[in-house]
Order: structure tokens, then C-alpha cells, then sequence
């Protein structure tokens, strides 16, 4: 089984440095690109179907081609990379970051030829300090051998590369959020449109991408998008960078074809439950999606399927529930984290999310009622999209609402028993 | 006034924006690291030194949740309570952390040794329960190490 995204990474936690990078092969496409046009790495990726890998799943193809080009586009236009990974429960950039950051920079590099971009930022959370030092380190050398500055390779095309280390806020991994936290402003989002594409950083063409997805570009560039269709078992490109934690055997994080099932990741990679433990269900791609449950154990981990079944993919790390750990408590954690999080921009989100998270601590405390399931089914409808300026409250509202059908009982237990049936 | 090594690390970031603003949070971030905590008297300098006010300044440093603008002790703990580390283990462990430290979550020590804070989902969700000191990540914590761990922060 081909995994082009972590083949490289090193299992001694040791990062792969720009001679061992070349040695495997690295820096082949960006030389590859220098001989094709920005419209023929374009078309390339929306041949690949990659998708974007931040959760949402834009075509990265489609996404691009609403960049203004040629003589007349606006200036400087920017590549950033969202490197935020906030989303509870999900790991998965931080291995890319810290193993193999010269895929992200040459990725980086093959969007920027793309768009003609001439400055991208890598954007990370201030807590993942060690993928800033190797990430700087990496810039650096890539510097060095020309990858990277003024005329790269001796060609036309330059590219200047910055990390910006955030001060954390889970608001500023939403890409208009990102783009006012990169000016040095609250990271609240902003109006769209103008889509970043047009008008982003500093009212620039701008791309904000997620890191998985540019570290598949080397690749596509390289082998060609039949290849990396082929890569897949579903119509979307590549392969993914699936995880799962929680009271698993094997909590861990494994490349797999994209469309891998969630029993093959959860039973076969991850080692099942924990002996003496039932599995409950799980959320399949960080703290913004529905749970799944055991009648979906075989729908496949793509961005369609996982929809069919009621929820999204996300990010492809599951989080995974087990029968000694309560469902209630489990959701108001996740609430309490939304309602903590919400940047405050609009009332159906900081007041509802705040106001589900007090019934859902009055429900742990054995101080509910059966209002309060009401009023919480009636929350997760007052943050739905459209209501609410970003994704976030929508996003609050998927562990909620599915957490509400799928636990039912548990919820009712600890009104009628009027305490949290898992605490005594 | 800022020194003059924290004036010289924020010019070298000054270098990757195009205007003084874009810096701040660069900025907030290199002065934190000198001196523990964001000061009013700290944050008025640093206003100055990027064109901005005192008050759109501290509007974005009251918005990320690393930069401190209260007093903390000699070494932060930021103890992840999101659901994977919660499922994990964590109240357990914000318990046993309170207890030996003799402080509550968002408290300092008396002694000015620790300041024990929460902390969002710090990405290593496979080896939970996990926390942060100082910057230095330590994962898959159980009792037994933790007495370890805290002597390593005098
Ligand atoms: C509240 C919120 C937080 C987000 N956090 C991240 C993040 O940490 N990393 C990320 O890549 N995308 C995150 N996203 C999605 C981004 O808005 C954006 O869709 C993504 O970066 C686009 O990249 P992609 O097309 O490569 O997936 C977040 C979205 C929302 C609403
Ligand atoms: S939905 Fe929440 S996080 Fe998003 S803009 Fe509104 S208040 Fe802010």
C-alpha cells in the first residue's frame, strides 16, 4: 500500500532535513513545475480530485481557479497554509509539521506557482513549538539550495516563505479568522464574499489551505492525478491521514486510502475497544461532527459517505466513545468547549452555545429536567447554517443534536435518577 | 520600555509584514517570553512602539488565550481538558495537580513556583492525558509520573 504523505517521516520522532528529502526524491516536482504554465498545475490538481483536507472538503482545484491571474491581478497574492489544528480530538498535521516540513514547503511552493503567488505564511497554533523551530529551520535550508527567495532554481519565479506562530484561539483555524489574526487582529471572521481568493490578506488574492492538503501536492505534481485517483477507493483523490483516540488499544495515526471504512480504521488499526470496554459510538473527524454509532461501522471514511450517514468526515480523526465513559458528560465537554471558543461575534452563537452548556452541566449534576432536552434540540436549530456569521456554532451543534438522538436514555438517566449514572 | 533585545527580536518579525500592526501578536509574544506576563505598563509600550492604541492592543491581547495579561508564576501548566484527554482522564488528573500544588485551576502557587491553567485541545490526542509546561509537551500521564515531571520545575 502506497503512503506518499508519510512515507519519508522518520519513526524515531527525528526530522527528515532537506539532503535526506532530495535523496527520496524531494524537489523533483517543483522542478517539474518550473517547466509548466500556472494553468497546467491547476488543472493537474482539479484532475487529482483532492479535496481539501481541513475538514470542509472543497475541491483545492476549484478553489484556485477563483484567483484573479495575469498581468492585471491585484499584488502580492499569498499561499498561507493553515497549520491551526485546533478542532478537538484531531492530530494529524502536528506529524507532518514536525516529520517531513520540506513536503509542506515544496507543496506550498507548487500552489504558489499555481495562483503566482510571491509571499506565503505558515500559520500554526502557538503551542506546536517544535513544528515552528523545524518548520524555520526547514525554510531556512530550503533558502539555501535556491528552493526558496528570488528567483528560484534560476527561474522567473520567486517565493518568499514566513512562520507565524498564533497565540491560540480555535476561531483563527477558520480561514477569515486566520486572515485577521495573520494582520495582528481579533481573530474574528469577516464577511463573505469577498472570498479570500479575490480579497484575503491585506485585501490580496489569497489561498488558505490546510496542511495535509499542500503536502499532497508533490505528489500529484510527481505521479500525475491518475495516479493519485488510484490512490483512493472512493471518486475523491489521495490518500488520508485517519486517527482515532479514546479508549481504543491502539490510539494512533495511520495513512490509508481515502474510503477506508470506519470498522477497518477502528478495528484493525486502532485494535478495537479497550478489553472490558463496549464500543458507543464515535465522532469520525474531530469535535464538529455527528456521531456515528454502531449500525455505521461500515460506511466508508470519505467526504460523501460519512455525509450519507449523518455526519462529515472533518478531519478523519475520531474521536471514540466507550460504555464506561458518559455520553452526557462527553457532550457538555464539547459544548463547554464551543461556548468557550466562540469568537462572540453573534448572539445565536455565544448565548446559545453558553446557555447549552450550563443545561448541559445542570444535566451531569443530576439538575435537569426534561425542558432542558427540548431546549437543547431547539439550540442546535437556532445555530444552524445561516443562522450564525461562521462555521463554528453549526459546527457546536452536530456533536449536540446527534448526541441527543443517538443517547436518548442516557440523557433521560440522569434526569430521573437526577445524577450522573457513571459518577457513583 | 522595551529592551533593547526584545525591540531587536520584534524588528527582525517587522521584517515578515507589511505594516506594524500585523506584528503585535509576534510582538506580545516576544515580550511575554522576557517577562512572564503582558503589563499595563508593558502593553503602553508596545502600543507606542506599533502605532496603535493601548486600547485596539489589548482588544486583541484579551482575544488569544496565550497571552497572559495577569502575573503568572516561574513555570505555566496548561493541562489539556478537551474530550479526548477528558475521556482519558483528565479530571483525575486536574485533581491531582490541585491537590499537590494546593491551588485551583487558573491560580498560582504561593510561593510563585506554578501557575496551573486549562488548556484547548493540544493536538497529541493518541497518548492523552497530556499537558503542557512551559512549552515542553508531556503526554501520556498517569500518577506515577507526574511527581517526576514537576520536579524537573524549580
Ligand atoms: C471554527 C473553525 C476552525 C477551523 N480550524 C481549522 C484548522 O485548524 N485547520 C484547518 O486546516 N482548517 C480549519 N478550518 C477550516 C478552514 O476554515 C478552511 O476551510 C480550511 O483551512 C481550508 O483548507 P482546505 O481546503 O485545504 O481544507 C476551521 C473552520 C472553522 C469554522
Ligand atoms: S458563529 Fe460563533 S465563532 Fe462564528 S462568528 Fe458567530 S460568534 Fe463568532
Amino acid at each position: 500500500m502506497e503512503k506518499p504523505l508519510t512515507q519519508k517521516i522518520r519513526t524515531d520522532g527525528e526530522v527528515v532535513d532537506v539532503a535526506a528529502y532530495e535523496q527520496a526524491g524531494g524537489y523533483q516536482a517543483l522542478r517539474k513545475a518550473l517547466k509548466l504554465a500556472p494553468k497546467e498545475i491547476m488543472e493537474m490538481v482539479k484532475q487529482s480530485n483532492l479535496r481539501g483536507r481541513g475538514g470542509a472538503g472543497f475541491p483545492t482545484g476549484m478553489k484556485w481557479s477563483f484567483v484573479p491571474m495575469g498581468a492585471d491581478a491585484p499584488r502580492p497574492k499569498y499561499i498561507v497554509c493553515n497549520g491551526d489544528e485546533m478542532e478537538p480530538g484531531t492530530f494529524k498535521d502536528r506529524l507532518l509539521l514536525e516529520g517531513d516540513p520540506h513536503e509542506l514547503i515544496e507543496g506550498m511552493i507548487l500552489a504558489a506557482f499555481a495562483i503566482e503567488a510571491e509571499v506565503g505564511y505558515i500559520f500554526l497554533r502557538g503551542e506546536y513549538k517544535l513544528s515552528g523551530e523545524r518548520m524555520g529551520r526547514a525554510i531556512q535550508e530550503a533558502r539555501q539550495r535556491g528552493y526558496l527567495g528570488k528567483s528560484i532554481l534560476g527561474s522567473e519565479r520567486s517565493l518568499e516563505m514566513y512562520v507565524h506562530m498564533s497565540a491560540g484561539r480555535y476561531m483563527c483555524g477558520e480561514e477569515t479568522g486566520l486572515l485577521n489574526a495573520l494582520e495582528g487582529k481579533r481573530g474574528n471572521p469577516r464577511a463573505k464574499p469577498p472570498f479570500p481568493q479575490v480579497s484575503g490578506l491585506w485585501g490580496k488574492p489569497t489561498i488558505v489551505q490546510n496542511v495535509e492538503t499542500l503536502c499532497n501536492l508533490p505528489h500529484i505534481i510527481q505521479n500525475g492525478p491518475e495516479w493519485f485517483k488510484g490512490l483512493s477507493k472512493t471518486a475523491d483523490g489521495g490518500t488520508k491521514l485517519y486517527g482515532a483516540s479514546g479508549k481504543v488499544k491502539r490510539p494512533g495515526l495511520w495513512e490509508l486510502p481515502l474510503g477506508t471504512t470506519v470498522r477497518e480504521i477502528l478495528e484493525e488499526h486502532a485494535g478495537g475497544m479497550q478489553d472490558g470496554l463496549k464500543f458507543r459510538g464515535l465522532l469520525p473527524g474531530g469535535a464538529s461532527t455527528d456521531f456515528l454509532v454502531e449500525e455505521h461501522l461500515d460506511v466508508k471514511m470519505d467526504f460523501t459517505e460519512v455525509q450519507k450517514a449523518g455526519s462529515r468526515m472533518g478531519t478523519g480523526t475520531m474521536i471514540v466513545l466507550d460504555d464506561a465513559t458518559c455520553p452526557v458528560g462527553m457532550v457538555w465537554n464539547l459544548e463547554r468547549f464551543f461556548s468557550q471558543e466562540s469568537c462572540g461575534w453573534c448572539t445565536p452563537c455565544w448565548s446559545g452555545l453558553n446557555w447549552a452548556a450550563r443545561m448541559l452541566e445542570a444535566l451531569e449534576e443530576g439538575r435537569g429536567d426534561l425542558s432542558h432536552l427540548d431546549k437543547l434540540a431547539y439550540i442546535t436549530r437556532f445555530v444552524a447554517p445561516g443562522n450564525t456569521y461562521c462555521a463554528l456554532a453549526p459546527g457546536a451543534a452536530e456533536p449536540l443534536q446527534s448526541g441527543l438522538k443517538y443517547f436518548r436514555e442516557d440523557f433521560e438517566r440522569h434526569i430521573t435518577e437526577k445524577r450522573c449514572p457513571w459518577r457513583h | 520600555m522595551l529592551t533593547p533585545e526584545e525591540r531587536q527580536e520584534i524588528e527582525a518579525e517587522l521584517a515578515h509584514y507589511p505594516n506594524k500592526q500585523s506584528v503585535c501578536i509576534d510582538a506580545m509574544q516576544i515580550v511575554q517570553r522576557h517577562r512572564g506576563w503582558i503589563s499595563d505598563e508593558s502593553l503602553k509600550d508596545l502600543a507606542e512602539f506599533l502605532g496603535m492604541s493601548t486600547e485596539d492592543l489589548d482588544g486583541v491581547a484579551t482575544f488569544y488565550n496565550l497571552i497572559f495579561r495577569r502575573p503568572v508564576g516561574r513555570h505555566v501548566i496548561m493541562v489539556c481538558d478537551s474530550v479526548s484527554c477528558w475521556i482519558m482522564g483528565y479530571e483525575q488528573l486536574r485533581e491531582q495537580l490541585s491537590k499537590r500544588l494546593g491551588v485551583k485551576m487558573g491560580e498560582t502557587t504561593a510561593d510563585g513556583r506554578f501557575t496551573l491553567l486549562p488548556i484547548v485541545c493540544l493536538g497529541t490526542c493518541d497518548r492523552a492525558p497530556a499537558m503542557m509546561v512551559d512549552g515542553d509537551l508531556h503526554r501520556d500521564l498517569d500518577p506515577q509520573k507526574l511527581d517526576g515531571i514537576l520536579e524537573q520545575y524549580q
